[in-house]
């Protein structure tokens, strides 16, 4: 057994310049792959259970999008009750272990949560929530029961937790759902996105399993708006629509040779690429890894290509530290795992041989009058392997514009109630406006259009066709 | 599902939650809520007879014990029946059974002890349609100076002669509140059947000094200087009220008597051993009092939840199942070996066994082991006493395992023997002999 633990023939890579697989070793691999945050032991689920003090109308409950009874569930689980914990759980938010996974829930429910402000130590809500959610999961059971049948039927464009949130709440109602999905598995960002040591053992794909065991959805995949499945058709089919197709594009940095040079990609692909992969080892990284952008997905990028070996990885973002989307926690665990972030900095120029990258040079800017300046000093790093993580935007070719829909900030524009501006139509998740583009909230929007939904059929005419 | 649904002594609730009588049901507004929240029942804070209501100090009357994070573990209160003018309860109450009549409305009587005083009570009272009444012999100040609430309670005769004045002079269910302030609750049990009581409820608080203010020098909490005796309740009381629910419960004079459990009850949890001890439903307060209306969701989901777990469909299913094992110490089996066990896996390594064990029990503990911080049992010394197991600060981390194999070594008898009890033991000058 050699000095850094490898068997003749493993991490061979560890330091070989441009891109490529291998870098570490299975054990580097598996560690740091792990789960994030390991689940709490049953000690430290009472322990930490009986921190909470069951407040008044909590403000955890307030802070929560899904409005999840977070003082009951805590008090089920310090009463050994933790199948209850888990039902109070799933009637709010039926994806309540995934949330329990990657909710920022330092800027939610963890914030508001009053021991934060008497002690600085909020109660570990988002642990303890797994830790119910996953006995009730774990133990294969599932809380719901559906209404009689209402005899209608409902489309849900979009898997992702906004459609898989709304068919849920549909089902539960009565109604009979159809679930399109373009890709060839559900969860969308849940099982696209998210980082992978955030939902580790395929927890994504058990989430969704435990959706559809309410029955009632009928799930068709390789279906996508605008190419395979008309809006038209949907609405001609069904009694109401429900669009959660999320941001399938994203923002270009639109300089010479970010589509020709190798080791130009974009981040949101990278990731995915990662959360497919079944062997890391396989997936081939930069050793100088530069990452563009300020937010989750910036972060996301550049803790993973840390993880997968890369051995020096920057991210740039073009504004300061209190601009950045990203969360403080989020920018602690890249700085942590050495990470480097340097701020108020745009790129320039790609900079390539023999058709692959090998630096960007970027140039300092300066906030002034509301926009940003160059300063015209510049600075170039070393690079080869960069990912652009500036934005996903939402893309309506094919059904956006001839149907009418509203378009509000470059995404679908929808009421309080979801429903865009298309009777029959309702929308959710990141494609609509004015959301936090978070797992959380699109929950929030496929219940809440669900019930919307539910109201406007009771005894009522087909919504999709009115004018 | 489970079902909760209760008939106590002829009394409908959707479940056996009550409110006890005590502040939080003292108005139409507290109890208005408390059914909002879900609550099966209510007992209406005691009224008293017609004339001036009684004054209560303003402050404080409550005082409490607190363990970590200033939880409330035991309360104690200086509270007295209702300052409210009688026709104002009554018609409050008229109006919240209209309001929830599927609820159990029962109203809490205290009136000096002449048969005149409960006769003229009664009637207005019956007139409301509530469900029936819980006759308080149980207040421990304040009104027992007037020869009521506990001077009563302490008496059986006394209790038998007011419960059958009512049961003469009323067709509602009586419930009998029994005051723990007593030698043997057994006593009061049974003179509140002997006079046709329908139920007892228990326990009622028990006097208490909560502690002493040092530097005023005086009982406290202290008004205006000066401390009194007031009843102690909640989470602390729950053992006392068990054992007297349970006393009852297998007495063969009062065995079949409804039992509404009080004392404590903040969990699902505490409420089932109530009712497997006997309880037909039980009273909460002091929970309520520290947490809110709110508990009670807790409680009905974590019922219901081990209801279905364990196979019971009905409260009935389990009602008193506990009692049957319940028996005096007598006839333990003292042949029942168990030691304890300590799990290195879950052990976090303070040591708080071995203090206990070393200064205070059987020296059973080892320390260190091949000089390394390490707690291990010595099953020679172990008798299974289980003080380890419980101040442990870790669930589970040390259990008490019963043994059927092998040779004890603190006595050198094997493990496997069949059960032997004081009453035949040898060394029991008393044994009864098997030709007596």
């Amino acid at each position: 057994m050699e000095q850094d633990g490898t068997k003749g023939g493993e991490a061979q890579n560890r330091y070989a310049n441009g891109l490529a697989a291998g870098r570490l070793t299975g054990v580097e691999y598996a560690d740091n792959f792990a789960d994030l945050h390991p689940p709490l032991s049953t000690h430290e689920a009472f322990v930490e259970a009986e921190r909470c003090y069951f407040c008044h109308e909590p403000p955890c409950q307030k802070a929560c999008p899904t409005g999840i009874d977070i003082a009951m569930f805590i008090r089920q689980i310090a009463a050994g009750n933790a199948l209850g914990a888990a039902a109070t759980i799933f009637s709010a938010n039926v994806l309540g272990g995934m949330c329990a996974r990657v909710c920022p829930t330092e800027t939610l429910c963890e914030e508001a949560c009053v021991r934060e402000a008497a002690e600085g130590k909020p109660v570990k809500i988002g642990l303890l929530q797994r830790h119910a959610t996953d006995a009730m999961m774990g133990a294969g059971r599932q809380p719901f029961e559906r209404a009689r049948s209402t005899g209608r039927r409902i489309a849900v464009v979009g898997a992702g937790p906004a459609g898989l949130a709304c068919a849920h709440k549909l089902a539960e109602l009565g109604h009979e759902v159809t679930l399109f999905e373009a890709k060839d598995r559900l969860g969308g960002l849940n099982e696209y996105g998210i980082a992978a040591y955030k939902t580790v053992d395929g927890f994504a794909q058990k989430e969704v399993e435990f959706v559809l065991s309410i029955g009632g959805i009928k799930v068709e995949t390789g279906r996508k708006l605008g190419t395979n499945l008309e809006l038209s058709e949907l609405r001609r089919d069904y009694d109401a629509v429900f669009l959660g197709i999320g941001l399938a594009g994203v923002n270009k940095l639109r300089l010479a040779g970010e589509e020709s040079l190798k080791g130009v990609s974009d981040a949101v692909e990278f990731i995915a690429e990662l959360r497919q992969a079944t062997d890391l080892s396989r997936l081939p990284v930069g050793r100088k890894v530069v990452v563009i952008g300020g937010g989750m997905t910036a972060i996301d990028a550049a803790v993973q290509s840390k993880r997968l070996g890369a051995d020096e990885v920057t991210i740039v973002y073009r504004r300061g530290e209190a601009e950045m989307k990203a969360s403080g926690y989020e920018r602690e665990l890249a700085r942590n795992d050495g990470v480097l972030i340097r701020h108020f900095a745009a790129p320039k120029t790609l900079e390539g041989e023999a058709g692959r990258v090998t630096g960007v040079v970027f140039e300092r800017v300066a906030p002034g009058n509301g926009a940003l300046a160059s300063t015209g000093e510049t600075f170039r790093l070393e690079a080869d392997m960069v990912l652009s993580a500036i934005g996903q935007i939402f893309i309506s070719d094919g059904f956006g514009n001839a149907q009418g829909l509203d378009i509000a900030g470059g995404r679908i524009a929808i009421d309080e109630e979801r429903r865009t501006s298309v009777p029959g139509i309702w929308a959710g998740g990141d494609c609509v406006a004015g959301g936090q583009d978070l797992t959380v909230t699109a929950v929030e929007d496929g219940k809440q259009a669900a019930l919307s939904m539910h109201r406007a059929l009771a005894g009522s005419e087909r919504v999709a066709n009115s004018e | 599902m489970a079902d909760l649904r209760t008939n106590f002594a002829g009394i409908l609730s959707p479940n056996p939650f009550w409110l006890a009588s005590a502040p939080p049901t003292d108005k139409a507004y507290n109890v208005k809520r408390a059914f909002e929240a879900g609550w099966g029942g209510v007992v209406w804070k005691t009224l008293g007879e017609d004339g001036p209501p009684v004054v209560n100090v303003s402050g404080p009357r409550y005082g409490a014990i607190h363990g970590p994070d200033r939880r409330v573990i035991g309360f104690n209160n200086i509270e007295l029946i209702t300052d409210r003018p009688l026709d104002v309860n009554l018609r409050e109450i008229k109006q919240v059974k209209r309001d929830w009549p599927d609820r159990a409305v029962v109203v809490s009587l205290m009136v000096p002890c002449e048969e005149a005083a409960w006769k003229k009570i009664l009637k207005p009272v019956e007139e409301t349609g509530c469900d029936g009444i819980e006759l308080n012999f149980g207040c421990p100040h304040g009104m027992s100076e007037r020869g009521m609430g506990s001077a009563v309670g302490q008496v059986p005769e006394y209790i038998e002669m007011v419960v059958r004045w009512c049961k003469q002079n009323t067709r509602m269910p009586v419930i009998v509140k029994l005051t723990p302030n007593i030698t043997d609750i057994r006593y009061p049990a049974r003179a509140a059947k002997r006079g046709g009581a329908d139920a007892v409820s228990l326990i009622n608080t028990i006097t208490s000094i909560m502690q002493v203010d040092l530097d005023r020098m005086t009982p406290a909490p202290h008004v205006d200087g000066k401390g009194t005796h007031g009843g102690f309740c909640g989470p602390a009381v729950k053992p006392i009220a068990l054992n007297m629910v349970a006393q009852i419960a297998r007495d063969p004079e009062t065995r079949g008597l409804p039992i509404s459990g009080i004392g404590g009850i903040t969990t699902w949890r505490d409420a089932a051993e109530f009712i497997a001890l006997g309880s037909g439903t039980v009273q909460v307060c002091t929970a309520a009092m520290t947490y809110g209306f709110r508990i009670v969701t807790e409680m009905i989901s974590g019922l219901t939840d081990w209801m279905d777990q364990a196979g019971h469909a009905t409260l009935a299913d389990f009602e008193g199942r506990a009692t049957r094992n319940f028996t005096e110490w007598e006839h333990l089996n003292l042949n029942y070996v168990a030691k304890a066990v300590i799990d290195q896996d879950l052990c976090i390594k303070c040591g708080r066994c071995f203090s206990a064990c070393e200064d205070t029990s059987h020296q059973a503990i080892a320390a260190t082991v091949n000089g390394e911080r390490k707690f291990v049992v010595k099953d020679e010394e172990c008798v299974g006493c289980n003080l380890c197991v419980l101040v442990c600060p870790v669930e589970n981390c040390i259990t008490l395992e019963h043994r059927t194999q092998g040779i004890d070594p603190r006595t050198g008898v094997p493990y496997a023997q069949p059960p032997l009890d004081w009453t035949k033991h040898p060394n029991n000058p008393m044994a009864k002999q098997a030709a007596e």
